[in-house]
């Protein structure tokens, strides 16, 4: 008999290109199960399958910006968590955060139109939205710090708070009684719409693109960026260092939680201008795969989230196309996801086969 | 005026599917596996029940519909369909040793996407003017009471007049605790979840203990989407419908600290906290049930935060929640 | 049938891990009913070599034999069916379990969980050998030599016919340790055979039949313990005569640095882990702190770097820069930064050596930086002194990395410490504490080593040298402080004292008596 094991070892190191050859090649065989699943179910062939995913995408000038915009928001969102990711901080808790920023974003533009001039409401908007989001930070860092409670469990069930507190306003404020939504806030006085910059799109991805660099520096040059980066290896070595652990954990997290509420302002203020319990959509969960896709490099984050973005939105073309259901573009993503997750293994291990014992001796 | 014997039948209808929710869940955790795909499990375990349904009364006349097949069909489908989603998980997590969040978050989206899109898929099949699709003929099979159930008062209506999936439900709970606090495989599961490294050099086969575990665990949680659709909806699919129950089964994991026994009580309970809103005069004012749904997910957060100050070791999660396991590491 | 006589034949076997070779063509053979030590140094190759018997590894090359049949160990399972059983020196137990359902764990005897049954078992084992255990007390709660007490009679439940214990007496005490070597040859006398890894050479003399020695992965060779004696083990072990020569000069300027007084404290259980610990540590004087692993080494130096808390005592610090303190500085109360602004400086190797003080993910530069991030005013790092300085260390400690950017991770284990322990001297520290800063290191640069903490005594620093081997803190050292349990059980002159005094201090407490 002559069995072969299959052995697994950790890799001592890959040189980056092939690492990123690697994912290249997982995100095209994704790329092609997608064609595969697209075609079973539309019975077109692969190619005008892309064309019409990048169609959809790219196709008109709108749609450019449509989709530029939504990159802004899912690279905004996970610029947001990677800070408390870099910590080993399992924050899945920016859905809420996002949604607590734009409600208290919300609460200005309905409650201060009628007392307060319109840059004054956007001032306190900004405040508000960067305030609600950081305490919603605040709260599971404050008890991971203290007592280590379990992180990922308590972000969770803060998004569903935020998810019936917004609820709850939503009702208090519905236009018209019995409506059960808001409807857009201020519509013939657009105070609190915050303001344009060329066009309807641009203010929020010059926003973001602004925080990413922003972003990058904090995490690579800054000391807060090295204390996060030595906190996140081993809090022993980061309290032999002098770092006090818990503030940077409460900190990180209030900072998260800041960027999350600063991107809910620019949902509700910017683009939506009304709120919705589902205005962000799921993307606080989307920009944990980000994030971790990208190694939490706010660079290459541009790339995961765009291609994200765009299998979304070009899947949303090939279901308008097709007759399809619009969750069609969530099998898509789920699809590139496992790929990719799947490809890190073959980045960090190496599998030898060897000829089982028995044989020689 | 609370109306208690209408109160508890509504709440134990609300509190199946998060038992199932649960005890899957739980039994997935004990592993150290935390499988955060749970709700996208559910979804699909639900659509497969429906897609099954769906073409068994495509196929046969109401009337020749035999129980058997009603009631196996929709249920071998709903299994299947959450064994291959615990299957995907656990090939990305225990044999890639991927990031447990990430696969979950990853799998949830997959799964309550593939919900919605044969969900949607069906409803424009039959060419139906509502946005659902109605299966009644199979879900009066799911949801037929017990015997007596309408001739007992109160007692029939508390505690007969359930479908069997409800009963079911109990069943496995009470099973999965057993079998966790009294086998050997039990003991086996725990220590995997507590520390792998123990339960490999012990010589148990930790890949197998996870796999089995966490597909077992998805099999158990898809009946809860299936228990949704044919019993507590009535039949009824409709897209998105089955909302955050996902989520608040995982928060019923922890509620009950790692105890399916605890679950059966405390998913009562939540349910009862989830149509409590139903119960309590609130006037004209519809806004304030919104702050009643909120009540479980608070509650689950004070029991997260009281345990992890009381630091009692029995109470904690599985020390190896989430951590892939590699023997060679060093 | 002919008669086995090799419970374990190990052939050409070979282990990396990467590119480092933890194992180099080994040949090992363990005796029928025989006790084997085998010996050599930390970072020798024993536990990797061993783990491949148990299953944990398996090896790049080679064949094993057990009871003269070829067989092949793939897993623990594999182990156990060979009648193969491991006691890791980090156990493997489940906390949350009770000692009997440890036991039981992973086998196969019915489907239902029959504790009572198994119990009475266990305690029958537990008379045959001398085993006193509650068998119904969780793991969490028991005393180290408890829990390891519990591993054995795992392996015996399961009928292991060949045992292997790594460094068991590194966490006992002098009494356990008599006890753990009476139950041994009780079961050498019930025909088991047994490999005891172990670097101490007195437990070597006293408790096996045959030592094997390992030497940097490789296999040196065996002797019977009755034609050993400790030199000739030790020239096997280091690979020559050790006449270490350790350049020692004359302390210069000798004046008290840091003087500590009554120093107490307990651990998070609270057990009391120092107790009224008192010694001065001089400028321009290395003071050596010699014990067995675990006797408060580790909290002592944390204590005074402020990562520990303290519950009773006095340290103070006479800083260099203020001659005119007589009183000194109060270190009881501030926190780690203030203390190290002071100029106390600490280089732990933890057993991982990643442990602390190093973060593995970054460069040389990186782990610099740990020292300097704080550094320099504004929000953003100084990158450039702490690049300079990587490159000065890499440059004289002759550190082996492609670059200051490669992650330490991936460095062998020597250039890791001289990483760590050339950081710290960087710093122009006024007390520089290094614990265990040889271990695993080659010769040639345990010297490296030396000749700089000498160097920075005689610039007048106050050095402590945490050490294990006894020969260096002889040679090395101008005072050595013996702990024991947690007490100081004397302190003695590094010139004067002879080898004996300081090992029977360090096994006995002057007075008092020692909690677990």
């Amino acid at each position: 008999m002559n069995k072969m094991k299959i052995h697994i070892s950790k890799r001592a190191s890959l040189p980056w290109y092939k690492a990123w050859a690697i994912r290249g090649i997982a995100i095209l065989a994704a790329l092609v199960t997608c064609a595969v699943v697209t075609m079973l179910l539309t019975g077109e062939n692969p190619i005008s399958i892309y064309s019409t995913i990048f169609r959809g995408a790219f196709g008109t000038a709108r749609r450019t910006w449509v989709t530029v915009q939504d990159l802004a928001v899912l690279l905004g969102i996970s610029l947001a968590v990677t800070p408390a990711f870099k910590m080993r901080f399992w924050n899945i808790g920016a859905e809420g955060q996002v949604l607590i920023g734009g409600l208290a974003t919300t609460a200005c533009m309905i409650c201060l139109a009628d007392k307060l001039s319109n840059p004054m409401v956007i001032v306190c908007m900004i405040v508000a939205s960067i305030a609600a989001g950081a305490v919603w930070g605040f709260l599971p860092a404050f008890f991971k710090a203290k007592w280590n409670t379990n992180e990922t469990l308590f972000t969770l069930m803060m998004n569903y708070i935020a998810t019936q507190l917004a609820a709850y306003f939503i009702i208090v404020w519905e236009v018209p009684k019995g409506a059960g939504k808001i409807g857009i806030i201020n519509q013939s006085s657009e105070i609190g719409w915050l303001p344009q910059l060329g066009n309807q799109y641009l203010l929020s991805i010059v926003t973001v693109a602004l925080l990413t660099v922003v972003m990058y520096i904090y995490l690579n040059y800054s000391k807060h960026g090295y204390e996060i980066a030595v906190v996140g290896e081993s809090q022993r070595t980061a309290s032999y260092a002098g770092i006090k652990v818990e503030r940077v954990i409460i900190r990180t997290m209030v900072l998260s939680g800041a960027v999350c509420g600063l991107m809910g302002l620019l949902l509700v203020g910017g683009i939506n201008h009304t709120l919705t319990t589902t205005v962000v959509d799921g993307r606080g969960f989307t920009a944990v795969m980000v994030s971790w896709m990208a190694k939490f490099n706010p660079i290459t984050m541009i790339f995961t989230s765009l291609l994200l973005v765009f299998l979304s939105r070009g899947a949303g073309e090939i279901s308008s196309a097709f007759g399809l259901n619009h969750s069609f573009s969530d099998i898509l993503t789920g699809i590139i996801l496992f790929f990719i997750i799947g490809s890190e293994f073959f980045i960090t291990y190496q599998i030898s086969m060897r000829k089982s014992a028995g044989k020689e001796g | 005026m609370f109306d208690l014997v209408s109160f508890i039948p509504r709440a134990v209808m609300q509190g199946i599917p998060l038992l199932y929710g649960s005890t899957g869940e739980i039994l997935t955790e004990k592993s150290g596996n935390l499988n955060l795909g749970i709700p996208g499990v559910m979804y699909v375990g639900g659509i497969c029940g429906v897609i099954g349904a769906f073409f068994y009364e495509q196929a046969v006349p109401a009337a020749e519909m035999h129980a058997v097949l009603a009631i196996g069909i929709p249920m071998l489908c709903s299994l299947l369909g959450s064994l291959l989603m615990g299957l995907l998980y656990c090939v990305l997590t225990v044999t890639l040793r991927a990031n447990q969040n990430v696969t979950g978050l990853a799998l949830t989206t997959f799964g309550v996407g593939i919900g919605n899109f044969f969900g949607g898929s069906l409803i424009k099949l039959t060419g139906s003017e509502v946005p659902s699709i109605a299966l009644s003929a199979t879900s009066a099979y799911f949801s037929k009471s017990l015997p007596f159930a309408g001739s007992l008062g109160w007692f029939g209506q508390v505690f007969l007049s359930y479908g069997f999936l409800a009963y079911l439900a109990v069943v496995i709970a009470v099973a999965a605790s057993h079998v966790l606090k009294r086998t050997r495989v039990g003991l086996h599961l725990r220590a995997v979840g507590e520390s792998p490294a123990t339960a490999d050099a012990a010589g148990i086969s930790v890949t197998r203990y996870k796999y089995l575990a966490t597909c077992i665990g998805s099999m158990v949680a898809g009946l809860g989407g299936l228990y949704y659709v044919m019993d507590y909806a009535c039949g009824v699919w409709s897209n998105n419908a089955f909302g955050d129950r996902g989520w608040l089964a995982i928060a019923l994991v922890i509620f009950t600290i790692w105890r399916p026994n605890v679950s059966i009580l405390a998913s009562i309970l939540f349910g009862g906290f989830y149509i409590l809103y139903l119960y309590i005069p609130s006037g004209l004012n519809l806004s304030v049930k919104e702050l009643y749904k909120m009540i479980p997910y608070v509650v689950t957060l004070v029991v997260l935060i009281i345990v992890s100050m009381r630091k009692k070791r029995e109470d904690q999660p599985p020390a190896s929640l989430g951590l892939a396991y590699f023997r060679e590491e060093r | 049938m002919e008669t086995v006589r090799n419970a374990i034949r190990m052939e050409h076997i070979t282990k990396r891990f990467g590119s480092v070779v933890a194992n180099h063509d080994i040949n090992l053979v363990l005796h029928k009913g025989e006790i084997l030590s085998l010996l050599g140094e930390n970072g020798s190759g024993k536990t990797t070599l061993m783990n491949m018997l148990s299953g944990i590894y398996y090896s790049d090359e080679g064949q094993i034999y057990v009871n003269d049949q070829p067989v092949t160990i793939s897993s623990p399972k594999d182990a156990f069916d060979l009648g193969i059983g491991m006691i890791h020196q980090h156990f493997k137990l489940v906390d949350v379990l009770t000692a009997t359902e440890n036991i039981v764990l992973g086998l196969k005897d019915g489907d239902k969980l029959d504790l009572k049954k198994a119990s009475r078992k266990i305690t029958e084992i537990c008379e045959r050998y001398g085993f006193e255990i509650d068998l119904n007390r969780k793991i969490y709660e028991m005393s180290v030599s408890q829990k390891q007490t519990v591993e054995i009679v795992k392996v015996l439940y399961r009928g292991a016919e060949i045992l292997i214990l790594d460094e068991p007496t590194a966490v006992l005490t002098p009494q356990e340790t008599d006890k753990l070597f009476t139950v041994m040859r009780n079961m050498k006398a019930d025909g088991k055979s047994l490999i005891i890894i172990t670097h101490k050479l007195h437990e070597v003399l006293e408790v096996s039949d045959r030592v094997a020695v390992l030497r940097k992965g490789e296999y040196i060779g065996d002797v019977p313990t009755r034609d050993a004696s400790q030199q000739s083990l030790t020239d096997m072990m280091v690979g020559r005569a050790v006449t270490l020569n350790i350049d020692r000069p004359e302390p210069v300027n000798v004046t008290p640095r840091l003087v500590v007084e009554g120093l107490t404290v307990y651990d998070e259980l609270g057990v009391k882990r120092l107790s009224d610990i008192s010694f001065t540590a001089n400028a321009g004087e290395i003071l050596g702190i010699a014990g067995i692993a675990g006797s408060g080494q580790r909290e002592l130096l944390e204590a005074i770097s402020g990562l520990y808390p303290i519950a009773g005592g006095s340290i103070r610090f006479f800083d260099p820069q203020k001659p005119d303190d007589k009183q000194g500085r109060e270190l009881v109360g501030m926190d780690p930064m203030a203390i190290r602004k002071c100029g106390v400086s600490m280089a732990f190797v933890p057993e991982d050596r990643l442990g602390m003080g190093l973060v593995g993910s970054m460069g040389m530069t990186g782990n610099m930086m740990l020292r300097s991030w704080r550094k320099g005013k504004g929000i953003f790092l100084n990158r450039r002194e702490p690049e300079e300085m990587a490159n000065r260390i890499w440059k004289e400690l002759e550190v082996v990395t492609p670059s200051t950017s490669f992650p330490v991770r991936r460095m062998s284990g020597g250039n890791v410490q001289k990483v760590l322990v050339g950081r710290e001297i960087a710093q122009d520290p006024a007390v520089l504490m290094t614990a265990y800063a040889v271990r695993g290191l080659d010769i040639n640069t345990s010297y490296t080593i030396y000749n700089l903490l000498t160097e920075e005594k005689m610039k007048g620093v106050a050095v402590v040298y945490v050490g294990e081997d006894l020969d260096v803190l002889l040679e090395l050292c101008d005072r050595i402080l013996v702990l024991c349990g947690g007490q100081v059980s004397g302190i003695v002159d590094g010139r004067t004292a002879d080898k004996r005094e300081v090992g029977t201090l360090m096994t006995r407490v002057g007075g008092g008596s020692t909690d677990e």
